[in-house]
C-alpha cells in the first residue's frame, strides 16, 4: 500500500466505522424485529430527518444560539476569571474552594431556579450552558498561568516589568493555548447546558423538540433530534478545534516540525 | 566604592519550620566593567548570590549595594541568562531579543515609532553570535545552542551595566560551550558590562573572569578570591598554558578541600 493510500484510509476510518455501526443496527432491527416505537432503522431517521428538515433546522437554530451565547459568555467570564486566579495567589485561595463547590453541583439542579427569576424560554438555556461551561476554562486559563517558568520570571522581573507587563508578555500568550484548549470541552459542556435547560424547562430548542416527539411517541422524530444534536455537537467542537490550531501554532511545534 | 557592594550578606531559606542558612556573611565587592565568576560544591548557594546582587530576593542580614544605592528589589534593566534559556515560543528569535526594550526605560518609549532602529541593533548582535540567518525562526527551531547564543544577545541587547549569568553554557555540548566563551568575551571587551557568571566548570571561569571567588559548603561562603592574570583576549590554546591550568588546579585543590569533611 502505498503512503498516499495509506493516508486516505486513515482518514476515511471514521466514516467508515460510522457507515459500519449504522448497517449492525438497520440490519438488528430488521433481523429481530424491533419495533419502530422503541428503536426505529436508521433508514427511518433519516427520511424523517430530511422529511422535517425545515422543522428540525428552526429548533436547531434556537439551540445552536442559546448555546453560541452561552459559550461567548463562558469564555468572555472564565478568561477575566482565569486570569485573576492565576495571577494572585489571594484571588486563588478565595475563589478555587468555591468554584469546585459550585461545580460539583449538577447543572440540571439550577434550571428549576432559574425558571422561577427568568421564565421559560431561551434565557434559561442561554444561563444554563454559561454557567456549565465556564469552568473549564477558568481552570485551564489559570494553570497556564500559574506554570510559568519561574526563570522567565525572574528575567522580567530584573528587566524592570511591573506585574502587569509580566501578565500581557508572558502570561497571556503562554494562557492562550490552555484556552484554546479548553475551548474543545466547553462548547461541548455548552450543549449540554442548553439541551438540559430546554429538556427541563423550555419551549423551543431541539430539547424541547425531542421531549414534545417521545410525549407523543414519535420515536423517529427524537431519534432524528438527536442526529442533529450530534451533527452540531461536532460542527462546533470542529469549529473550536481548527481555531485552537490556528492561533496557538507554536504550541503544535511538533506536528509542523514533522 | 565598588559598583557591586556586598557587606555581610547571609541568607536564610524558610520553608514551613525549616529554616536553611544558604549564604553566610559574605562580604566582596565588584568593580564596574569588572567580570567575576562564582564557583562552588553543587547547592553552595551560588545563584543565592545572584538573586541577591539583583535584588530579586532580600538578604536576611547585612546589606547589598549597586552603583552606591541600597538594594530593595528588583534592580532594573539588569541582564539576565540562565542554563534553561527561557525563549517564548511564541515569538521569533528577533522578537525574543526585542523583549528588554519593551520593557526597559527610555527604550520602552521610543520602542514603537524606532522599531527599524532596534531591529537593526539586535540584527548586529545577531551576527556577532553567528545567528543573522535565523532571526525569524522561532526558539523551537534553534538547536540548543543557538537559543543559548539568542538568550545571550536578549541579556545584552539594551546594553545593561550588570550581566548576570547563571550557568548559561551548562547545558551544552563541549564544543559549543568553548565556542561560546569566546563569543562572551568578545562581547565583554567590547561593551565592558559587569559581569557575574555562576559556574561549576573551572577552566569556564578562569577563562571568562577577571576573579573568581571560591565558596564553600552550605552554608555558602567565600573561601577564596582568585585574581585571574592572564592576558586577554584569552583563546582555547591559552586554556592548555601552564599557567592557566595552575590556576585552575589550584581552585580545583581548595574545592576538594570543601568536599573533603
Amino acid at each position: 500500500m502505498t503512503d498516499l493510500r495509506r493516508e486516505a484510509l486513515k482518514h476515511a476510518m471514521p466514516w467508515l466505522f460510522l457507515a459500519g455501526l449504522l448497517i449492525v443496527w438497520e440490519v438488528s432491527c430488521i433481523v429481530f424485529q424491533v419495533p419502530e416505537i422503541i428503536l426505529p432503522k436508521p433508514t427511518k431517521i433519516f427520511a424523517v430527518f430530511f422529511q422535517r428538515f425545515d422543522i428540525l433546522m428552526a429548533y436547531c437554530w434556537d439551540t445552536l444560539w442559546t448555546t453560541t451565547v452561552g459559550f461567548l459568555l463562558a469564555i468572555a467570564f472564565g478568561l477575566l476569571l482565569g486570569l485573576a486566579i492565576g495571577a494572585s495567589p489571594f484571588v486563588y485561595s478565595g475563589l478555587y474552594p468555591l468554584l469546585i463547590a459550585f461545580n460539583a453541583i449538577p447543572k440540571v439542579a439550577i434550571v428549576p431556579i432559574l425558571m422561577i427569576w427568568v421564565g421559560v424560554g431561551s434565557l434559561p438555556a442561554v444561563i444554563t450552558a454559561f454557567v456549565i461551561s465556564f469552568f473549564p476554562i477558568v481552570v485551564n486559563v489559570a494553570t497556564g498561568l500559574a506554570t510559568i517558568e519561574p526563570e522567565m520570571r525572574d528575567v522580567l522581573r530584573s528587566l524592570g516589568a511591573s506585574r502587569l507587563e509580566i501578565l500581557t508578555k508572558v502570561g497571556i500568550p503562554r494562557a492562550m493555548p490552555y484556552l484554546f484548549a479548553s475551548l474543545k470541552v466547553a462548547i461541548t459542556l455548552a450543549f449540554i447546558g442548553s439541551v438540559i435547560s430546554e429538556t427541563v424547562g423550555g419551549n423551543n430548542g431541539i430539547g424541547f423538540l425531542m421531549l414534545s416527539a417521545s410525549a407523543r411517541n414519535d420515536a423517529p422524530t427524537t431519534f432524528a433530534g438527536l442526529f442533529a444534536i450530534a451533527i452540531m455537537g461536532v460542527a462546533m467542537y470542529a469549529v473550536c478545534a481548527m481555531v485552537e490550531k490556528r492561533m496557538t501554532r507554536w504550541a503544535f511545534r511538533g506536528e509542523i516540525v514533522a | 566604592m565598588a559598583f557591586v557592594d556586598l557587606k555581610g550578606v547571609s541568607l536564610t531559606y524558610r520553608l514551613g519550620k525549616d529554616t536553611t542558612l544558604a549564604l553566610a556573611d559574605a562580604t566582596f565587592g565588584i568593580e564596574k566593567g569588572e567580570f567575576i565568576a562564582v564557583v562552588g560544591p553543587s547547592g553552595c548557594g551560588k545563584s543565592t548570590i545572584m538573586k541577591l546582587v539583583t535584588g530579586l530576593l532580600p538578604p536576611s542580614g547585612g546589606e547589598v549595594m549597586v552603583d552606591g544605592k541600597k538594594v530593595k528589589g528588583p534592580i532594573k534593566g539588569v541582564g539576565m541568562a540562565f542554563q534553561n534559556p527561557t525563549l517564548m515560543p511564541w515569538r521569533t528569535t528577533m522578537n525574543n531579543i526585542l523583549l528588554p526594550m519593551e520593557v526597559v526605560e527610555p527604550h520602552k518609549r521610543r520602542f514603537r515609532s524606532h522599531r527599524a532602529e532596534y531591529v537593526e541593533r539586535a540584527m548586529k548582535l545577531l551576527k556577532t553570535v553567528g545567528l543573522t540567518d535565523f532571526a525569524d525562526k522561532y526558539p523551537w527551531q534553534l538547536s540548543g545552542g543557538m537559543q543559548q547564543r539568542s538568550n545571550l544577545c536578549r541579556a545584552l541587547i539594551h546594553e545593561p551595566e550588570l550581566l548576570m549569568l547563571d550557568e548559561p553554557f551548562g547545558a551544552l555540548d563541549a564544543f559549543t560551550r568553548e565556542e561560546l566563551w569566546g563569543v562572551m568575551q568578545a562581547l565583554w571587551l567590547e561593551k565592558r558590562f559587569t559581569g557575574v557568571l555562576v559556574t561549576h566548570d573551572l577552566r569556564e571561569a578562569v577563562y571568562l573572569a577577571d576573579t573568581v571567588y571560591v565558596m564553600s559548603r552550605r552554608p555558602g561562603r567565600i573561601v577564596l578570591a582568585k585574581k585571574i592574570d592572564i592576558p586577554r583576549p584569552r583563546t582555547l590554546a591559552t586554556t592548555f598554558e601552564p599557567h592557566f591550568v595552575d590556576i585552575v588546579h589550584e581552585l580545583r585543590d581548595r574545592i576538594h578541600q570543601e568536599h573533603a569533611p
